[in-house]
């Protein structure tokens, strides 16, 4: 690391790598659920468990962006960060604001919106942490010697995140209009902004791994975003299809929703190209290989298996099953999930200035959450293909199709067991490598 | 060969164009054909108070409706059609978990009138032009 301000990164890595730990936890409760062992329901009823996995996803994910943030823009624009005091503040208010969300869906205290089940009144602290940390962060770039693209893209995707939060705060008596807006906010962040966020780290850690020239790098990047809001802005409309929406959103959703593979087929191309032309000289192999893994398991998680049932003709008998499940659990985890990992394994030895690296357990733990993974995801796939025909082919009742399926949630725990095992690994190796410390400074 | 001032070209400028066309048609969505569609005339105060107890109770965490939620319960866009009014009243007003083959639903025990705000907007959801959804299963033994 360049700047000693840059440590505070660690804290909200921490934070991430724990709500991880409590996402899965909640996701064992529901897959037993599924399967029958609905043993918690008095504690911990199926909604709270569904609401908790979901939001604690999105908190971990935004918690591992803040942190790569809080390390890439001092970098980039060559300048301490703003307050490390503040920063400090905004971490502990995000820790809140989580924590009292997660207690609170436990007491029946939340809104029953898909991902965005915090409350209103929680909301606006949401607004305030997230406010707080845009104005570290752009204090920081804008009084720095540099501003690169890499440190532009990223910041704009953050701003934009904060910005379209807001159209999912304000209440519809409709139902149909309420849920148009909170896939502003869903969609357009996974399938828009956050893709900035993933395109300006993806780049920051190929200008570090492969040494190829920044210029060539943040060209590419700018390829990629573009593709990415051409046809993810108006992808929304594939969630505009069977909800009370104009029937023309079938075309253009189906259209522009089947090109969004194409960003991430670049950003692969991007990353393994720009691999094959480095120097291939930086020690640090494990960071490469989660660099490359989230470039390629984002192309098959978000962007094949969106396609496999993006089209209209498709989705009319996949929407609301559990084929919408598979498709989410490795695009989730291709596209961010393993972004974070890869961004975590690079900036440990560059905060710690200890290189654990290369060991037996984080390799180990890259294999066995991403197989661990992909197994789920067939199960998933499984358990929705069976619905889908059972229920909505032969007209099978719900309940004699979900008996049905509790087999392959039963494969979907055997896999889930072995993506935690990998997980933990991956968490050991975090915790062995201490907290940062000054004498990984390194002089300019 | 494409310059890197080409590329942030083609991403700005498709940016605001994209967004552009987006806006126009979510604007022409919401204020000409979603009224329609919803039928928003419908849309009465016992509907409204339905909704905000669908809302704060999250029903949507093991519910799907228009196809959106999650999927540990019933589809519930055309309950009111499957089941009826009877059906409905009773697994929302029953003080002991309502559990058709095993599978627990939290017993809400629902006042009658809270039921009945439900129900109408159960009613009203279920009257939507959804193009075409849910689909009739077209294997089913006729």
């Amino acid at each position: 690391m360049k700047y000693r301000s840059q440590k505070v990164a660690y804290l909200f890595f921490a934070l991430s790598m724990a709500l991880l730990v409590l996402q899965i936890i909640y996701g064992f409760i529901m897959g037993f659920a599924h399967m029958g062992y609905d043993v918690l329901h008095e504690i911990i009823p199926f909604n709270a468990a569904t609401a908790t996995h979901k939001n604690l996803l999105v908190v971990w994910l935004l918690s591992g962006f803040m942190g790569a943030a809080y390390y890439i823009i001092p970098e980039e624009a060559e300048i301490e960060l703003f307050s490390v005091k503040l920063a400090k503040l905004q971490f502990w208010s995000l820790a809140l604001v989580g924590v009292a969300s997660v207690i609170g869906f436990h007491f029946n205290w939340w809104e029953g919106r898909k991902f965005l089940e915090i409350p209103r009144p929680l909301d606006y602290l949401v607004v305030i942490n997230v406010l707080l940390f845009l104005g570290i962060i752009l204090k920081t770039l804008y009084s720095g010697k540099k501003r690169t693209t890499t440190a532009m893209v990223m910041v704009m995707g953050l701003v934009f995140a904060a910005l379209l939060y807001l159209p999912g705060m304000i209440w519809f008596d409709n139902q149909t209009i309420d849920s148009f807006f909170r896939w502003w906010v869903v969609h357009l962040w996974v399938e828009g902004v956050w893709e900035l966020i993933m395109g300006g780290i993806l780049s920051f850690l190929l200008i570090k791994l492969t040494g190829v020239d920044r210029e060539v790098i943040e060209k590419w990047l700018y390829v990629i975003v573009g593709l990415t809001f051409l046809s993810g802005i108006l992808g929304t409309g594939h969630h505009f299809y069977f909800i009370g929406t104009p029937k023309y959103w079938l075309m253009i959703g189906g259209i522009f929703s089947a090109l969004e593979p194409l960003a991430f087929l670049g950003m692969a191309l991007f990353a393994i190209s720009m691999y094959k032309k480095g120097e291939k000289r930086h020690p640090n192999k494990i960071a490469i290989t989660w660099t490359l893994g989230t470039a390629i398991v984002s192309f098959v998680g978000a962007g094949l298996l969106g396609l496999a049932h993006t089209l209209p003709s498709v989705n009319i008998w996949t929407h609301g099953t559990f084929v919408t499940a598979m498709h989410g659990h490795l695009a989730f985890w291709g596209a961010y999930g393993m972004l974070i990992f890869a961004f975590i394994s690079y900036v440990m030895p560059q905060l710690t200035g200890r290189k654990l690296y290369n060991t037996n357990l984080s390799t180990y733990a890259f294999w066995l959450s991403n197989i661990g993974m992909v197994g789920m995801t067939t199960a998933l796939g499984a358990a929705g293909i069976t619905q889908v025909y059972l229920e909505r082919k032969v007209g099978m009742d719900f309940m004699d199709a979900q008996i049905a399926m509790e087999p392959h949630f039963m494969i979907l725990i055997a896999c889930a067991t072995l993506f935690f095992t990998g997980v933990i690994m991956f968490i050991v190796n975090f915790l062995k490598y201490g907290t940062p410390t000054d004498q990984a400074l390194v002089k300019n | 060969m494409l310059s890197k001032k080409q590329a942030k070209l083609f991403f700005l400028g498709g940016t605001v164009v994209f967004f552009l066309i987006f806006i126009g048609l979510s604007w022409h969505s919401l204020s000409v054909e979603v009224p329609k569609q919803t039928h928003e005339e419908n849309l009465t105060e016992a509907v409204i108070r339905g909704k905000e107890i669908f809302d704060s109770n999250n029903c949507m965490g093991c519910h799907t409706i228009l196809g959106e939620g999650a999927y540990y319960a019933p589809e519930l866009t055309k309950v009111m059609e499957r089941r009826g009014v009877g059906y409905v009243k009773a697994a929302l007003m029953s003080k002991v978990p309502w559990a058709p083959k095993g599978r627990k639903m939290v017993a809400y025990g629902f006042s009658d009138d809270e039921a009945n705000d439900l129900v109408e907007f159960f009613t009203w959801i279920g009257n939507m032009d959804l193009n075409g959804f849910p689909a009739e299963p077209d294997l089913k033994n006729k």
